[in-house]
């Protein structure tokens, strides 16, 4: 199964682990000092003052000279620091003598080693630490950690810090490891040590101003939203104290959608909520073709419907996809193939 | 309890709006051999009982009908309505009511029928011109003869009528015995239709009986045909036999009886699916044809009638689907169909 949609940080490969340096230090001293000689140039170049030329105005200034219309922002011309370009590297482990510098070089995996002995040596710290406690007091109710709002490294972050490769085995432990230092009670001690190796996870629930209720001049509430899918755009105003009925460009929707399949999309945020026959509607949509406004209309109704709801029916609205912008379009047409993955016929001779 | 059923619908008044009211199924088949929608029918089939909502433009009709003085030349009512909404019902009804009340009647089920698919055309022998449909004519002779046996007895020729070189029919000869001409030689059914539909005329206005004329489809009669000559040359509806006989019986010029047509856009032909007012479904021809008319239109349920219509269902066990007996199941059935009576039976169906 091919994932959709990767995340950066599985797409890159971990060149720092992959073996021992291909970049003389030598040379990135090199590089940096070519590097701001460059900076220098550029900002003459472009009439700024060399001392307060900052990364961004050479940025800016790349983009300026060097003008591209590639999609990847990745291919474009750029000009960064030789470190943010060539990724860190393993130095030699070894001296002049052969001799390596650390204690653990012949397990093979010398700092995954040394960072298991490290983690221990706190666990058992905070241990001592514990029985320490436990005669005179009873141990300090821990609070309990924002479980939810972290996660640990991904082993490839975790490759990425070590600069060395690892197996799916030794994640887990040290893991694991971690894990059993949190849960017990007096870990507060080392929380500086966690926090090295925790990240926070922005929180789901992406805070979106909700609109207040307006109110037109025979003093019914409304609310607008607006939702689109593929091409078609749709605006959506629902009133409150109706009977149900629902109109589409001027036109009933039973003349509009004949298939009973778009009117029940239509139908959808209503009987979610349970208000099917609370609220009048009047909808103007435009593009696409029938299934897709009737998406475009549904995803325009039940932003319209927030308004008149409580946050935690809001919150189960958007667990349901019922306010997600649905992300599909249409797909390139590839040179060599017929559509999108369409091969063309294949004949044997 | 809206769903209540009762027979004898010649007490029907306003109070029993959304009832529905049951017909005996020997007089359906009596009355309706033909005429009532393909899908009542198989409804009548499953439940085993015919059971017709009693909805306002059906009393409007009624209520026009029985006020309506009989001297004066025949009044003409045009239903008209959008797609699925109870037109052709709500004529059924009014025949029902009529036939139980001793009218002749003379039910077109559908005139688009007479004006497309037509296998055979044959040259008229009554005038050169026009051109004769003999499969259509003999089925609706049968039907009609069905509907209104007893009063085809009664109904005497007034003048003698030759069918080819040797048979005859003479003055005095009850109606009957042209029906049966008419289905025995078939090639001379629609000028046995012809006679019939004369003659009827003609002595309608003695007051020895009435007359219903009702039509489904009425806007057939004035469109275009889709069908062709030998030599490929398009019919216009005046050069069919059956279709020039009905305009006449549509005319207004006579009197002791009604004329109650609808307006049917599913099997107009070259006429847009959102047309159904009757300047759109008749043009021009047919407007000034069927000019000045009463006019009745027919919508969708209203929220009583829905319900009734809901109930009926349940009590019927139509409806199995567990969703279906909740308040939120039958908001959700009212949203999805509009209240639009074809959607709510095409939807009920699979559930």
């Amino acid at each position: 199964l091919r994932l959709i949609c990767t995340t950066t940080a599985v797409e890159r490969k971990n060149v720092g682990a992959s073996g021992p340096e291909k970049y003389t230090e030598a040379f990135i001293k090199k590089q940096i000092e070519e590097f701001n000689l460059g900076k220098r140039h550029l900002a003459n170049m472009m009439g700024e003052d060399p001392e307060t030329f900052t990364q961004e105005d050479v940025d800016r200034a790349i983009a300026y000279l060097f003008p591209s219309g590639l999609f990847d922002k990745q291919a474009r011309p750029m000009m960064k620091h030789p470190t943010e370009i060539f990724p860190e590297q393993r130095k030699i482990q070894w001296g002049e003598d052969g001799r390596p510098f650390h204690f653990l070089f012949y397990t093979g995996k010398q700092s995954y080693y040394s960072l298991m002995h490290e983690t221990y040596e706190k666990l058992l710290n905070v241990q001592k630490h514990q029985d320490q406690l436990i005669a005179p007091d009873l141990p300090l109710q821990k609070e309990k950690r924002n479980l939810a709002g972290s996660r640990w490294l991904t082993k490839i972050e975790l490759e990425e810090m070590l600069l060395e490769k690892l197996s799916d085995d030794d994640y887990s432990r040290f893991i694991q490891l971690l894990q059993k230092l949190v849960a017990l009670p007096c870990a507060d001690i080392e929380e500086e040590y966690i926090r090295k190796f925790s990240k926070e996870v922005p929180v789901q629930l992406q805070k979106v101003a909700i609109d207040p209720l307006q109110y037109d001049e025979r003093g019914v509430a409304f609310s607008t939203g607006e939702g689109k899918r593929k091409t078609a755009k749709a605006t959506a105003v629902v009133y409150d104290n109706g009977s149900g009925k629902i109109t589409v460009n001027g036109i009933d929707i039973l003349h509009y959608f004949p298939v009973l399949q778009d009117r029940e999309q239509l139908l959808f945020p209503f009987q979610f909520l349970g208000r099917i026959g609370k609220h009048d509607m009047v909808c103007t949509v435009s593009g696409g073709g029938r299934s897709v406004q009737a998406g475009a209309i549904r995803l325009a109704s039940a932003k319209a419907l927030r308004s008149f709801v409580t946050e935690k029916e809001v919150e189960f609205m958007r667990q349901a996809g019922l306010l997600t912008v649905d992300p599909r379009v249409k797909e390139r047409k590839k040179p060599g193939q017929e559509g999108p993955r369409r091969k063309f016929t294949w004949k044997k001779r | 309890v809206f769903h209540s059923c009762f027979s004898l619908q010649a007490k029907h008044t306003e109070h029993h709006e959304g009832r529905l009211y049951h017909i005996p199924l020997e007089e359906v088949k009596a009355v309706f051999p033909h005429g009532l929608p393909y899908r009542f029918q198989q409804q009548i089939r499953t439940f085993n009982e015919a059971r017709v909502m009693v909805r306002k433009p059906a009393l409007e009709l009624l209520a026009y009908l029985k006020g309506s003085n009989f001297a004066h030349p025949a009044v003409r009512y045009v239903i008209y309505g959008e797609r699925g909404t109870g037109k052709t019902m709500t004529l059924c009804h009014v025949v029902h009511y009529c036939s139980r009340q001793g009218w002749l009647v003379l039910h077109i089920p559908d005139a688009h029928l007479w004006v497309k698919n037509c296998k055979e055309l044959l040259q008229s022998s009554y005038n050169k011109d026009r051109l004769d449909q003999p499969l259509q004519a003999s089925v609706w002779l049968k039907n009609f003869k069905t509907s209104n046996e007893h009063l085809l007895q009664e109904i005497k020729t007034q003048k003698k009528y030759m069918w080819g070189k040797r048979d005859a029919t003479e003055v005095g000869r009850p109606l009957g015995e042209v029906v049966e001409q008419g289905l025995a030689r078939v090639r001379s059914a629609s000028d046995a239709v012809g006679v019939v539909l004369r003659e009827i005329k003609q002595q309608s206005h003695r007051g020895s009986f009435r007359l219903l004329v009702a039509v489904d489809g009425v806007n057939a009669l004035w469109g275009r045909t889709t069908l062709r000559r030998e030599d490929k040359s398009p019919v216009s509806p005046e050069e069919l036999t059956l279709v020039h006989n009905l305009r006449k019986m549509v005319m207004n010029d006579w009197s002791g009886g009604a004329i109650v047509t609808t307006l049917s856009q599913t099997g107009s032909l070259f006429k847009p699916s959102s047309a159904y007012t009757p300047q759109e479904l008749l043009g021009k021809e047919g407007f000034d044809a069927l000019d000045p008319f009463v006019p009745i239109p027919v919508s969708n349920y209203s929220p009583r009638e829905f319900e009734s219509c809901y109930g009926y269902y349940l009590e019927r066990k139509w409806l199995q689907h567990e969703k279906a007996h909740t308040e939120d199941g039958k908001a959700e059935l009212q949203f999805l169909s509009g209240s639009n009576p074809r959607q709510l039976d095409r939807l009920a169906g699979p559930l």
